[in-house]
């Protein structure tokens, strides 16, 4: 994207369009030679090699010379050794070797469990799937989920213990602390920084780390923990209570800037419930309706039926003025631009006619005096007890982290600590600058990491030990509501980890293994048979009963301040895709598009249209930004949809001992955070020289939407669909055509089909990272991507309507549509790719010879082409390919490759069922992306069934299938997205900006 | 100017472009034959740890293939069994028999048998054991008649046309379930007959058995 986008232009352009309503990106508006590059060609840089100063006779000389030495190669073809196959000495109970074992466990995201079950070949954990029994995943999993599995398997994690780089053994460093630990006065100078504790058995461990040396302190610090969540649950009710929302039950919903879908505890769970009052079919079915005001466009936020982009000072000033208008005592604010009084008014109508099912829920940015005002919102309006639940802390000292933190700096710099351990997390990098702990640590004469990374935090302690993963050891973990995991280790520590119990042990004078730790905690609070429990509980991944006990508090008076508007407000956000940079050396993450941007590889300074324009900057221009007399300097990314006057930034790039992958990208955004004002900061810009080369997605793949009969996304209101029930005409603008000039196949068997529903989709690319992990789909590098080249099989495509300060969200997954007359398939001249007798157009990589005539003549450019040996194969594999699906091939270069349908899943289905003499029961195949998809916007299955869920559901009147009119008959539709806007707003809500 | 080239030179060419042709091709031919026949070690035993002999243990003894084969009829893999499985018998018989060194080694000391690997099908092939057994292919049918065999080799050659023989017309080749595991099973004289009627009985989808995503994923 060379040219610079002039916003201006592009807003005329927009006023003029006639006929065109959803776009792609500001590069598709102001038609950049770039965007029509990646249009008009599938592979727009295929071709470069080739380009300079090459001859005929060159060619026909390295013709000719590669000819003969394929001649030799097959003389000289080598006897191949045998493969070994190794048994076992004794066979673990209930293994079958080639069939996979699941176990149920889970993931920690912030402390808080998902419960998971885990796929295991022969011992090695490959697959993540949801727990459906587990109250806080229902069966979902997240994208960060996903990819844990990678990060399992990374060589570049931390495998020895070290004392300033110098190697040592694990009972060397347990002797020093034992002994250094038991010198201290009553514990007096021992300080323990752990991130969130939810797990029972390490609360446990910790107090009696307490009780036996009373002078000690436990901190905690994790950047994502919700502190003004705490904070505000103190100032409604004066002491910790904790919310667990229940969107099933609401039907209007009040988000002040949260991404509930997205992150925080519960999110699954949020996702599921909030999707479940979405399901659209008919004209009869109901709907929730969402109003969403947020700073930048967030997945949740892209499902609002009224969302307003306002700035932090403008959150707090409209949940002051809705407060008050509910009859909540709190201070009056002037509306904040984007929000008229019209507005509001309706949206207080619409809560008060929704008493005790509504739900009104404060971001996990949001400071304390929103949370508080949600709670009295809350209250006020008969919620408490239908849609928000009260209930006891579920984690084990509910906290201001940033407090804690400071507090340990502060005794650090006071020269009062004398031994610090350190469990997981990396302050160093992720502390706000003015906390300035990487010095306070160095004057720590014992400082022990205990770490899953040679990380900032591990290279600048005294003492380095390895952290065992999620998926390598013994422990436990509450979830949002309470319930309680088990968790079991899937594969010994590949690293020689040690986990969090294991060193508290140590701390403690005994040295008992994790799984002694834990069984010992729970031995103690079972009645009746042990054994029995244990075994129940740790095959079903939740403590029965464990959920923590309701409470009813009451509101007390609390006073709030409305914060002043700045001319540039800093937004600080964990990065969707590396968290706080936890993740920052998983691959799958690091090229995972973010929601939206598009953008892989780095972070960025995300501006609205409106304030580029202003500090004249365009994309890929890079930017100064200074505050409390530190600066940062970022390229920056013109968001669509962002509130006006706030600059978005990432945190958790910049890490500078992250690993081979995630080291040197992107800059650090933590050096602009404050402690007292973490999540939003008043920040000055300045345009600064040069550009920096950002790989971005967003103009790749792009379906062709131009002409009057293209119609790729399609969306209506509710009310329309009332209108016309049997066939509205947002979902079916054109008449479709009959004509065919093939022949139709027959399908005898089984007929595979997949609805996408837009509705629900929030574009969390769950479904991508899914499908990467079953598909051992390979990463190919920000350069590689910069040129196009990314391998997922599965995208989001994100589209927009409408004006470019406040536009519309359509997120549309994009996987191969297995079509009826697929234009792939007449054109391959090898028989490559072909229609099998169930539909499916199936990819066969052994006899691909790469020509890509297949993927040039997909009108849904969703075939992926091995440019380069992206997989590891043979001699170059690391520990990564340990990942690996082994029912899936693992893909050479020059080979073409794309989505199946998850037909290695299809296949051993079908197995099955005719091993047991029976056909494929409906919702027994369940695709990769379907499975993890938090809203269940993903419904496949046999469209030779009548009575399946996929066939009824494709003959909703709002069913259709993208660029129906090419007559391609794709096996994949989608339902237009429906929206439910209040009636009262129908006219669009003029956006001051 | 004289003729270099006498008259009959005009033959020699001619003749020398036609034999041109037919070298090449056999050569081509040749080379296919070689490279395709060299790896393919059908019928060359593999040489193993130990010298298991299936003729004693699978013949003489008439021990079932599925007691050390155990998963064979409900997964991909027939599974190579476990050092327990073998010690399951002879930690009682022949106790000590040199023979039996590299068994007892591993017991004691909890090291696994490396194994040679004798059928080995591509990477992107993905072949189901439990598949073929349930729709009446025998063990004999791909792996001859191990009961007689003192070492062990492949019996066939395993190329994806060899598979699709059986593919195109597994009438010919199945037989009932009750005698997929007798190694000494012989068609019958009307297996046409016998094999179409268990097609139908056995719900062999004949047209699934030739897409290519029935073993290719």
């Amino acid at each position: 994207m060379n040219e610079k986008l002039s916003i201006k232009e592009i807003r005329e352009r927009l006023s003029d369009k006639t006929g065109r309503d959803y776009w792609r990106s500001l590069d598709e508006l102001a038609e950049t030679e770039a965007f029509r590059d990646f249009m008009d060609k599938e592979f727009p840089r295929q071709a470069a090699p080739l380009e300079g100063s090459w001859h005929r006779r060159d060619v026909l000389k390295l013709l000719g010379a590669s000819l003969a030495l394929a001649g030799l190669g097959a003389c000289a073809r080598p006897v191949l050794p045998h493969e070994k196959i190794v048994p076992y000495v004794q066979a673990p109970e209930e293994m079958i070797p080639g069939r996979p074992l699941f176990f149920a466990t889970a993931a920690l995201h912030g402390g808080y469990a998902e419960g998971v079950l885990a796929e295991s070949h022969q011992g090695r954990p490959t697959k993540l799937e949801g727990n459906p029994d587990h109250p806080a995943s229902l069966g979902a999993t997240h994208a960060l989920t996903q990819a844990s599995v990678l990060s399992l398997y990374d060589p570049d994690r931390s495998d020895t213990v070290l004392e300033g780089g110098q190697v040592r053994s694990w009972e060397q460093l347990t002797a020093l602390v034992s002994a250094a630990v038991e010198n201290l006065d009553q514990g007096r100078g021992l300080r323990l920084l752990t991130e969130t504790v939810t797990s029972p058995t390490l609360a446990r461990q910790i107090s009696d780390l307490l009780a036996r040396f009373p002078e000690a302190v436990w901190h905690q610090y994790d950047t994502s923990h919700g502190d003004s969540a705490v904070a505000g649950a103190r100032m409604a009710f004066g002491r910790d209570i904790a919310t667990s929302y229940h969107f099933d039950q609401a039907d209007v919903i009040l988000s002040l800037d949260a991404d509930f879908t997205y992150s925080g505890p519960g999110r699954l769970r949020h996702a599921k419930d909030f999707a479940s009052r979405r399901r659209v079919r008919t004209a009869d079915d109901g709907m929730n309706r969402l109003y969403q005001v947020e700073t930048f466009p967030t997945t949740t936020g892209s499902l609002a039926d009224h969302r307003i982009p306002l700035t932090p000072a403008g959150v707090v000033a409209l949940a002051a003025a809705v407060a008050q208008g509910l009859g909540v005592d709190a201070p009056t604010a002037a509306l904040p631009a984007g929000i008229d009084q019209v507005w509001l008014d309706a949206l207080l109508e619409d809560l008060n006619a929704h008493q005790g099912s509504s739900l009104v829920i404060a971001g996990h940015e949001q400071p304390a005096a929103v949370h508080a005002l949600a709670h009295a919102m809350n209250e006020a309006l008969g919620n408490v007890g239908r849609t928000v639940r009260y209930h006891q802390p579920v984690e084990a000292r509910p906290e201001d982290h940033g407090a804690s933190l400071r507090d340990l700096a502060q005794a650090m710099n006071d020269g009062s600590v004398e031994v610090l351990v350190t469990i997981g997390g990396n302050p160093v990098f992720t502390a706000p600058a003015d906390v300035a702990f990487g010095a306070a640590l160095d004057s720590v004469s014992l400082s022990v990491h205990l770490g899953h990374y040679l990380d900032e935090t591990g290279t600048r302690s005294s003492w380095h030990a390895p952290l065992v993963h999620e998926l390598e050891a013994w422990s436990d973990a509450r979830s949002s509501d309470g319930t309680t995991t088990i968790m079991q280790p899937l594969i010994a520590p590949l690293f020689g980890g040690r986990s969090a119990h294991e060193l508290l042990a140590v701390l403690l004078g005994d040295d008992a293994s994790g799984y002694d730790i834990v069984r010992s905690y729970w031995r103690g609070r079972v009645e009746g048979d042990f054994d029995d429990f244990w075994r129940r509980t740790v095959y079903r991944g939740t403590v029965a009963g464990s959920e923590a006990a309701g409470e009813e508090p009451s509101l007390q008076p609390f006073a709030i301040d409305i914060p002043e508007e700045t001319d540039l407000q800093a937004v600080f956000r964990l990065d969707p895709s590396i968290g706080d940079g936890r993740h920052a050396n998983n691959g799958w993450l690091q090229e995972l598009p973010n929601p939206f941007t598009k953008l892989t590889w780095d972070n960025v300074a995300l501006l609205s249209p409106t304030t580029a324009e202003q500090l004249g900057v365009a994309n890929e221009d890079l930017l100064t930004l200074s505050a409390g007399g530190r600066d940062v300097e970022a390229p920056v990314w013109v968001q669509p949809g962002q509130a006006v006057g706030t600059v978005v930034l990432n945190l958790g790039y910049g890490r500078t001992h992250a690993g081979r992958i995630g080291s040197g990208l992107g800059f650090d955004a933590y050096a602009l955070r404050s402690g007292g004002e973490p999540w939003s900061t008043a920040v000055a810009a300045q345009p600064a020289r040069g550009r920096f080369k950002l790989a971005d997605t967003q103009t790749h793949h792009a379906l062709d939407g131009t002409g009057e009969r293209r119609h790729i996304v399609r969306s209506g209101s509710l009310v329309a669909f009332q209108n016309e029930p049997a066939k509205p005409h947002f979902a079916h603008p054109v008449e479709e055509h009959e004509s065919n000039l093939y022949p139709d196949y027959v399908y005898e068997s089984y007929a595979w089909g997949k609805v996408i529903d837009m509705t629900v989709c929030t574009g969390c690319n769950a479904c991508v990272a899914a499908c990467q992990a079953e598909n051992n789909i390979p990463i190919v590098g920000k350069d590689q991507v910069r040129i196009g080249r990314e391998m997922h099989w599965i995208r989001v495509d994100s589209y927009y309507k409408g004006d470019i300060d406040n536009p519309e969200f359509f997120s549309m997954p994009m996987a191969c549509q297995q079509c009826e007359q697929a234009p792939c398939e007449p054109v391959c001249p090898v028989g490559a790719t072909v229609h099998d007798h169930e539909g499916l157009n199936a990819m066969v990589y052994n006899r691909c010879v790469g020509t890509r005539y297949c993927s040039n003549n997909c009108p849904y450019k969703v075939r992926r082409f091995n440019f380069l040996q992206y997989a590891e194969l043979g001699t170059n594999a690391t520990e990564l390919s340990l990942a690996n699906n082994p029912d899936v091939t693992v893909r050479s270069r020059g080979v073409m490759e794309k989505c199946t349908y998850c037909t290695q899943r299809i296949a051993q289905a079908r197995i099955t069922s005719n091993n047991e003499g029976r056909t494929i029961r409906d919702g027994e195949v369940v695709t990769a992306c379907q499975a993890a998809c938090p809203t269940d916007a993903i419904v496949f299955g046999d469209i030779n069934d009548p009575n399946s869920v996929v066939t009824q559901t494709k003959t909703s009147a709002i069913n259709y299938t993208v660029l129906d009119e090419l007559n391609t008959v794709p096996r994949t539709s989608y339902l237009a997205k429906v929206t439910n806007p209040n009636p009262r707003l129908v006219a669009p809500v003029e956006v001051d900006s | 100017m004289p003729n270099y080239f006498p008259p009959n030179a005009n033959a020699f060419a001619k003749w020398s472009i036609y034999g041109g042709i037919v070298f090449t091709i056999l050569l081509v031919t040749s080379l296919l034959v070689y490279a395709r026949t060299s790896n393919n070690r059908v019928r060359v035993p593999v040489e193993q740890p130990i010298a298991f002999k299936h003729n004693l243990h699978a013949g003489q003894l008439g021990l079932d293939c599925r007691y050390c084969h155990s998963s064979v009829e409900v997964s991909a893999d027939a599974t190579v069994p476990s050092t327990e499985t073998c010690m399951t018998c002879h930690s009682q018989i022949r106790v000590g028999a040199p023979a039996l060194a590299t068994v007892q080694a591993s017991w004691d000391d909890g090291t696994p048998i490396v194994w040679n690997r004798v059928h080995d099908l591509a990477d992107f092939v993905f072949f189901n054991h439990s598949a073929h057994i349930s729709v009446g292919i025998g063990c004999s049918n791909c792996h001859g008649q191990i009961d007689e065999m003192e070492g062990i080799w492949k019996n066939e050659p395993l190329t994806m046309g060899w598979c699709l023989e059986c593919h195109r017309a597994p009438e010919r080749f199945v037989r009932p379930r009750s005698e997929v595991f007798n190694l000494a099973y012989e068609p019958p004289t009307d297996q046409l007959e016998l094999g179409r009627e268990l097609v139908e009985t056995y719900h062999i989808n004949t047209e699934k058995l030739l897409q290519c995503s029935t073993c290719h994923r």
